[in-house]
C-alpha cells in the first residue's frame, strides 16, 4: 500500500492518514497492518494513568521533552473520552502540550475512546503499532481520566505511571484492586499543595506491603496466556526465561513527587521510568510482558471476531427472541449466552 | 459479510480543530463552540490559547482533522489567518475545512475568503448554524 510505504518513508501527512485509516477501520486498514507488523516492537511504550486533572497531560509534555532532549524520537498517543450520548468528544490533551508542535521529532494524536471502556480506544494497540513501525522509539499512551477498574493500559504499555495529587483520598484507596496495582512508577504530581507527604506515605505503605507476584499482568486476564505459561504446556516462547543470577526478580514500584507545570521532578521521573526499564531488560520480564501483550491483544480480536460470526450466523428475530425472554426472565443470561453459542456453530 | 465492530458508530468521524489563534485570551466562544460540535457528534480536538499559525497546521497535520476552527478576537485576522491556509497547503491539506469567529469586520470577510477561508461566523451566530455548516462542507 502506498500510504504505509510513504509512512515509512517518514512522511507525517502519511503517518496521520494511516492512522485516520485505523482508527476508522477503513477497507485498507487490515492490509495496513499486515504490512506495518514486522517494522514493529522497537520502540518502548510508556503509560500514563490517573484520575482526571491529576496532571497527565502536563507530565507527558514535560516527559517528551526530556526525552528528546536525550536524543529519542518520541510519539503521543492522547485518549479522551467519547461521550455515549452524542458520540462527540473533546479531545482536550494538546492544551497542555503546545510546547511539542515546534519539534519535527515528535508526534501527536488525540484519539477519543468511540465506545470502547478500559481507558483506551479499540483501535489504539493498532496507532502505536503505526507509530512504531515509523521510527517513534518511545510512545506514551496517555489514557482517558481513570478511576479503578480502567487497566487496560497495563497490558499495552512497558511501564505504566500512574498520577495521583495531594487530598484524592485516604489510605483505604490506595488497597482496593484495579489502577494502584498496575503502576510501576507513581507520581504524586502538584506536590506543592497542601497534604504531599500523607499521600506519598500512603502510596509507600501500601507498596511496601508488596505484591502478589511480578507475572500479575499474565496471570490476571485472559484465556489464552495462561495456558501458553502453564508449565505443561509452555513452550519455550512463552514459559518464561529464567531470571539471571543477581537480578532482582521483583520490582519495587517508585514514588515520585512532581509539579509539572513547573517542570519540578522531571528528571527523577525520567530516571525512575529508566531505571523501571533496566530492570524489565535485566529480569527478562520485558520479554514476558511483549508476549503477553501480544497473546491478549490476539485474544482480543478473537473475541471480536466471533461475536461477529455469531452475529453473522444467528438470525436477527432469532437474537430479539432469545434476549426477550432474558428480559421477561423466562430464561437466564447463562443459558441464553449458551444457546447463542450452540446456534453460532450449527 | 457486515462487520460489527462493537462500537456505538461504525463509521469515521468528523474531526474538527478548534484554535485560539494569535495573542487574545478570550475563549468562551472558542469553547462552547467546541462543546457544540461535540454535541453534534464530532470528535473536536481543542489545542487552547495562544496559537500561531505554524504550531496550529502542524496539529491539524498530526490529527489529520476535516475542519480547522480559528477563533480570533485580535483584530490580527488578515495577518495571521492566510498564513495557516498556506502552511495547510505546503502540507498537501488543501482540501481541509477552514472557518473563522469572533471579532471580524465585514469588509475583511472578502479577503479571507479570497485566502481560503470558507466561512466567518461573527457574534450570534447559532452553533446549529456551525454545525451544519461543517456537515454540509467537510470533504467527503
Amino acid at each position: 500500500m502506498e500510504l504505509v510505504e510513504q509512512a515509512l518513508s517518514g512522511s507525517r501527512r502519511a503517518i496521520a492518514r494511516l492512522i485516520t485509516l485505523i482508527e476508522n477501520e477503513g477497507d485498507g486498514a487490515p492490509a495496513a497492518i499486515v504490512q506495518l507488523y514486522p517494522f514493529t516492537g522497537r520502540a518502548y511504550v510508556i503509560g500514563v494513568t490517573g484520575a482526571p486533572g491529576t496532571g497527565k497531560s502536563t507530565l507527558v509534555n514535560e516527559l517528551v521533552k526530556s526525552y528528546r532532549a536525550a536524543g529519542h524520537r518520541v510519539a503521543v498517543v492522547a485518549v479522551d473520552a467519547t461521550s455515549p450520548f452524542t458520540g462527540g468528544a473533546i479531545l482536550g490533551d494538546r492544551v497542555r502540550m503546545g510546547d511539542l508542535d515546534k519539534d519535527p521529532d515528535v508526534f501527536v494524536r488525540s484519539m477519543a475512546t468511540r465506545g470502547n471502556l478500559g481507558g483506551l480506544a479499540w483501535t489504539t494497540a493498532d496507532v502505536v503499532k503505526v507509530l512504531d513501525a515509523v521510527g517513534y522509539d518511545t510512545i506514551f499512551i496517555e489514557t482517558v481520566g481513570t478511576g479503578q477498574v480502567e487497566v487496560e493500559i497495563a497490558q499495552m504499555a512497558h511501564t505504566v505511571v500512574v498520577v495521583e495529587m495531594p487530598g484524592m483520598g485516604d489510605e483505604v484507596q490506595s488497597i482496593k484492586a484495579g489502577i494502584l496495582e498496575i503502576g510501576d512508577v507513581f507520581v504524586v504530581n502538584k506536590s506543592d499543595r497542601e497534604g504531599v507527604e500523607r499521600t506519598v506515605a500512603g502510596l509507600e505503605m501500601m507498596l511496601n506491603l508488596g505484591r502478589a507476584n511480578t507475572s500479575r499482568k499474565i496471570a490476571g486476564y485472559g484465556y489464552l496466556m495462561p495456558i501458553l505459561a502453564s508449565q505443561e504446556t509452555g513452550t519455550p516462547h512463552f514459559s518464561g526465561e529464567q531470571t539471571p543470577a543477581g537480578s532482582r526478580s521483583h520490582w519495587q514500584p517508585l514514588v515520585v513527587k512532581t509539579v509539572a507545570t513547573q517542570g519540578n521532578g522531571i528528571p527523577e521521573l525520567a530516571q525512575a521510568i529508566d531505571s523501571h526499564r533496566d530492570y524489565l531488560e535485566a529480569s527478562k520480564e520485558l520479554q514476558r510482558r511483549n508476549q503477553a501483550r501480544l497473546v491478549n491483544e490476539v485474544e482480543r480480536i478473537v473475541r471480536h471476531h466471533m461475536m461477529n460470526h455469531l452475529l453473522d450466523r444467528v438470525d436477527r428475530m432469532r437474537l430479539i427472541e432469545i434476549m426477550s425472554r432474558v428480559v421477561t426472565r423466562e430464561v437466564d443470561p447463562h443459558t441464553a449466552a449458551r444457546q447463542l453459542v450452540h446456534e453460532a456453530r450449527g | 459479510m457486515p462487520q460489527h465492530t462493537g462500537r456505538s458508530d461504525g463509521d469515521s468521524k468528523v474531526r474538527v480543530l478548534i484554535a485560539k489563534l494569535g495573542l487574545d485570551g478570550h475563549d468562551r466562544g472558542a469553547k462552547v463552540i467546541a462543546r457544540a460540535l461535540r454535541d453534534a457528534g464530532m470528535e473536536v480536538i481543542y489545542t487552547g490559547l495562544r496559537q500561531t499559525p505554524e504550531m496550529i497546521a502542524e496539529a491539524a497535520l498530526q490529527e489529520d482533522v476535516d475542519v480547522v476552527g480559528i477563533s480570533m478576537l485580535s483584530g490580527a485576522h488578515l495577518a495571521l489567518l492566510p498564513r495557516i491556509t498556506e502552511l495547510l497547503c505546503e502540507s498537501d491539506m488543501e482540501d481541509v475545512l477552514i472557518i473563522a469567529g469572533g471579532i471580524i469586520p465585514d469588509e475583511d470577510v472578502p479577503l479571507l475568503k479570497e485566502s481560503g477561508v470558507r466561512a466567518v461566523f461573527g457574534p450570534g451566530t447559532s452553533t446549529s448554524e456551525i454545525a451544519d455548516f461543517i456537515t454540509a462542507n467537510v470533504r467527503a
